[in-house]
């Protein structure tokens, strides 16, 4: 018989003040850009001055994220089986500066740190270092549904009873080069946008952003439970007018129906150009549905669906739902089901079904 | 010389990404390894890339890097009596 799969913590650096699990969301950092920079944590509370200095911002963003969950759950590290991480770009900024030192050197002189982090998998291998996790390490890298191909690993071997405990992240970091192709290719928005405006914003793009959110995922529940991971389900692209039928099939096949949902959360980032997938959902078969959103809050970015499932694990915990993310006025009768759906661009679709514990 | 001294603490720091110190904060005379500065072999082969990049300096022999690398003041010497 299968396990059930239990989120019994998270840990997130967003550009929003999401470190510290004792709040949630009280104050709204506001901001009106075209890109958002995460509000960097004390690094010195987490890692050692000695290790941080060779670090990327990704893994000092994951660093600090992944041990708050390990604290909030309270388990000693070496009770964690396997590491999973999924990320679109990996440490960028230093795959950058590594292939510019091989340009500018003319494929000379080139040291050893930036090319350690120029490989996707550093964030989940310098985790597993400084835990002493020798147990499976595995990085997933698909971009805007990365962070579910995470889950999707860690679900299985849960359910399974091949591991009990699994941290989950999602992380992304916003660069120069990668930040500045995105905006010649039309993919940032033009001008800026302020928090409360995304979804009004009426423009293509989106505004561009970087986060770390981890969770530990276990086949037991722990004190600090948040969710059960009911299901989840990945598309590689869905036609528009597919998108229904897709959401009510994934449902059924859970035993669900259009009404048993408590909240919908979605990932729309105000790019007119794709916003139409969230829009079918939210103005035809959710529309009596208590929807919220979180890219004005966090950006996006590859594994910004992570902020998300992070969002959506807070609601169920503390049994509230933040003014700031309601996307319509309907308020549940109740918070126990929540379907969250992500797409970028229309590709990399999902849907994550979380419950209540 | 003093400059040249000075000129290495800059590059260390900028280079080893040691950014909660300054050029004031390292002695010519300390190890920079081991119980000094704390830096590791990884630092090694970064200050042999920064002798041959910006001093055209190549070590043929990695194991001279201990004594070459045993603080700014040998250093320095090694960069004096050796560059190109």
């Amino acid at each position: 018989m299968k396990k059930s799969v239990y989120i019994n913590s998270v840990g997130s650096v967003s550009p929003q003040n999401t470190l510290d699990n004792s709040v949630f969301l009280d104050e709204i950092v506001n901001y009106e850009d075209t890109t958002l920079a995460v509000i960097s944590p004390n690094y010195k509370e987490f890692i050692p001055p000695a290790a941080a200095r060779r670090m990327a911002k990704g893994i000092k963003m994951s660093t600090a994220s992944a041990k708050t969950a390990l604290s909030e759950a309270q388990i000693e590290e070496s009770a964690v089986d396997a590491i999973i991480v999924g990320t679109g770009l990996g440490c960028i900024g230093d795959s950058e500066k590594f292939i510019k030192d091989i340009i500018d050197n003319d494929e000379q002189y080139l040291t050893p740190t930036r090319f350690i982090q120029s490989s996707h998998n550093t964030v989940a291998g310098q985790i597993a270092l400084g835990m002493g996790c020798k147990g499976h390490n595995f990085t997933y890298v698909h971009s805007s549904s990365s962070f579910e191909s995470s889950l999707l690993d860690a679900k299985m071997q849960l359910e399974e009873n091949e591991a009990k405990h699994i941290l989950v992240g999602g992380v992304d970091e916003l660069v120069d080069h990668h930040e500045n192709t995105h905006r010649f290719i039309g993919h940032i928005k033009k001008t800026p946008v302020h928090t409360n405006a995304l979804l009004t914003s009426k423009s293509k793009g989106a505004v561009f952003s970087e986060g770390a959110n981890f969770f530990l995922l276990s086949n037991e529940k722990t004190n600090s439970v948040y969710s059960q991971l009911i299901a989840l389900k990945t598309f590689n692209t869905i036609a528009l007018e597919r998108i229904e039928s897709l959401a009510t099939d994934f449902l059924s096949e859970n035993n669900l129906s259009i009404k048993d949902i408590d909240l919908i959360v979605m990932g729309n980032n105000g790019d007119i150009e794709f916003d139409a997938y969230y829009d079918e959902l939210s103005n035809n078969i959710f529309k009596e549905t208590p929807q919220a959103y979180y890219k004005h809050l966090s950006g996006e970015f590859d594994t910004a669906s992570a902020f998300g499932f992070w969002l959506a694990n807070k609601i169920l915990k503390n049994q509230n739902i933040p003014k700031a993310v309601q996307m319509n006025s309907i308020q549940p009768e109740k918070l126990q089901t929540i379907l969250l759906y992500n797409q970028y661009r229309g590709e990399n679709q999902s849907f994550v079904l979380l419950k209540g514990c | 010389m003093s400059a040249l001294k000075l000129e290495l603490k800059e590059k260390i720091i900028e280079q080893l990404n040691l950014e909660d110190l300054s050029v004031e904060e390292i002695s010519d005379s300390e190890p920079l390894f081991g119980e000094g500065l704390g830096l590791d072999s990884i630092d090694a082969l970064e200050l042999i890339v920064m002798l041959d990049k910006d001093y055209g300096i190549k070590l043929a022999d990695p194991k001279e890097g201990r004594k070459i690398f045993e603080s700014i003041d040998t250093m320095a010497a090694y960069i004096e009596a050796n560059k190109s």
